[in-house]
């Protein structure tokens, strides 16, 4: 229930009229490696204790975005700003935090080492041994880095993200490798690093990830923004199909749901009926039923997923 | 602790995890010492060596040969490593700067050379009777002088390397002719005077001349400390231009 009323408050738009303040501001950003146009003309905004999500294909900029934006590559072109101030401020690298695609600590440095070091790097860091427990490595504190499992280097990689109390926080692929179990765990710690009022950017290709985390997303492909929405914004704006099966209580002429205006086509399937739409179908399909008192046994009905939305908004399947 | 004390003390910590190079790094050299200081003829004046004995000459070969190993072989493994791992990139995502970094692992490094100089010079005096530097001061000078060649080097070697087992690769191609110039096979003095001419613009060889005059009393001479110098200019400049974080 508040996680549902915490995003209807974020819906697009709303949050502008309200007046806040966008925390990284991106406009027709270009970066270019020798005659690979890696980020054409990418544009968004992400606003004040927001998980933004940046999705997209392999190779299709999204890294590249976020290096920018972190002040680690210099754009060709575009402007951009981070709390205000050019990404590569000086200032900026105790406000905010990153945690890299591939990029790993010493062999030998232990978690504690590792922590303790980093905390040493910030004005005002967060109590590290209180971050390693919320990120359950307080037991694996004398471990050495290349010891630790792949979810547990990850989280460590989110700690020293976390370390140094950042206002904003820039995650790349972070559960990329890491299994079912490990990938929903850091998905509830994403959650409860935003209820702490810091503004998440997170570059995924997986689609329940972000569907479950992002308030808002951008979608990628070829180097260009195609797509900037809530998820459920991009999966109706869409109009991925939907078919509802059923096994209808007794004899129903097609004719009466063909001409509703959301039913593409109906099919029978061995005594079932299938249903193929857009747009509001399950109520529409329901509602005729009724009328008609037919009753619809074994129904299901599936729904379009941000996957399918990203297909179609992409051309892609995921991972390509 | 600052931040740059923090960081130095953490490389060394690591260097000392690595069984093998921290052996070879901290004990070849004394162990080198040792075993050649065993030997009968190397106990004996010897005129090439104006009455000095080999053993004597061996000591400051052995303080070369530490700054080569963590120089040539150590440094440039562990900073294209660093890249490699992206170590240096995270470092660059936060207040400090990777340049922070890369100055924190050469003092390492440097006391590290020291710490192993030093034991090559105990087991010397202490064992085998070789007299200590009879210009501490200028040996220090050449010590510091010869790594910051060295090192130098290593940097530039970092720079290129894509990799670490490549940055090690190619330091350990340059450490055996390097060595060879510092005399580690035949000391310097027994070589043909063409060879150590050519010796004297070499870095190990320009090191251990200018080590060899501080252990006689001598301040380092002008033109290998000069050669050095030089080194460290060309080859620092290098590593600067070059250097890519990730």
């Amino acid at each position: 229930m508040e996680e549902f009323a915490r995003r209807s408050i974020r819906a697009p738009g709303s949050i502008r009229d309200a007046g806040y303040m966008a925390v990284i501001e991106v406009s027709n950003l270009s970066k270019r490696y020798g005659d690979t146009v890696a980020v054409r003309d990418v544009s968004f905004a992400v606003e004040d204790g927001e998980i933004f999500g940046i999705l997209g294909p392999n190779g299709a900029g999204k890294t590249t975005t976020v290096e920018c934006v972190a002040g680690l590559r210099t754009p060709d072109g575009g402007d951009l700003t981070v709390l205000g101030r050019a990404p590569r401020d000086p200032s900026l690298r105790a406000e905010v935090g990153v945690q890299l695609q591939e990029s790993q600590l010493q062999e030998k440095l232990t978690v504690r080492e590792a922590l303790d070091l980093y905390s040493a790097f910030y004005p005002d860091p967060a109590d590290w041994r209180a971050l390693a427990g919320e990120l359950g490595l307080d037991g694996k504190l004398r471990t050495p880095y290349g010891k630790l499992s792949g979810g547990q280097k990850q989280r460590l990689s989110i700690a020293l993200a976390l370390i140094g109390n950042p206002r904003v926080a820039i995650l790349d692929e972070l559960t990329t490798g890491l299994d079912p179990a490990a990938r929903r765990d850091t998905w509830d710690l994403i959650e409860s690093v935003r209820d702490r009022g810091v503004t998440v950017v997170l570059v995924t290709h997986f689609m329940e990830e972000a569907e479950r985390l992002c308030d808002r997303l951008a979608v990628i492909d070829r180097g260009s923004v195609v797509a900037l929405d809530t998820p459920a914004g991009l999966i109706e704006r869409a109009e991925v199909e939907q078919t509802i099966r059923f096994r209808p209580s007794k004899p129903l002429d097609d004719a009466l749901l063909t001409v509703l205006p959301e039913v593409r086509e109906v099919r029978h399937a061995g005594g079932r009926v299938e249903v193929v739409g857009t747009g509001n179908l399950l109520q529409a399909v329901t509602a005729v039923l009724a009328v008609h008192q037919v009753v619809a046994n074994d129904l299901r009905l599936e729904q379009a997923s941000l996957d399918d939305a990203f297909v179609r908004l992409t051309g892609h399947t995921r991972g390509e | 602790m600052t931040v740059f004390a923090k960081l130095t003390r953490t490389e060394i910590k690591l260097f000392l995890r690595e069984p093998v190079g921290a052996f070879f790094s901290l004990f070849f050299p004394t162990i080198l010492v040792a075993i050649l200081g065993n030997i009968k003829i190397f106990r004996d004046p010897s005129p090439e060596l104006n009455g000095l004995r080999t053993i004597d000459v061996y000591v400051g070969i052995a303080v070369a040969l530490t700054v080569a190993m963590t120089g040539l072989q150590v440094l440039p493994m562990v900073l294209a490593t660093y890249r490699e791992r992206g170590v240096l990139r995270r470092v660059a995502t936060t207040p400090v700067r990777p340049i922070t970094l890369l100055a924190a692992q050469m003092t390492a490094t440097v006391l590290i050379a020291a710490v192993s100089s030093a034991l090559c010079i105990a087991v010397g005096y202490l064992v085998f009777d070789v007299r200590l530097a009879g210009n501490f001061p200028g040996f220090v000078l050449a010590f510091l002088l010869c790594a910051l060649g060295v090192f130098a080097i290593g940097l530039f070697i970092a720079a290129l390397a894509p990799t670490g087992k490549a940055g090690n690769a190619i330091g350990t191609l340059l450490f055996f002719p390097s060595m060879f110039f510092a005399g580690l096979w035949t000391p310097r003095e027994f070589m043909p005077d063409p060879v150590q001419r050519i010796g004297d613009f070499t870095p190990m060889g320009a090191g251990e001349r200018a080590l060899n005059d501080a252990m006689n009393g001598n301040w380092p001479n002008w033109l290998s400390a000069a050669v050095l110098v030089g080194y460290l200019v060309v080859f620092g400049l290098g590593a600067a231009r070059f250097f890519r974080w990730n």
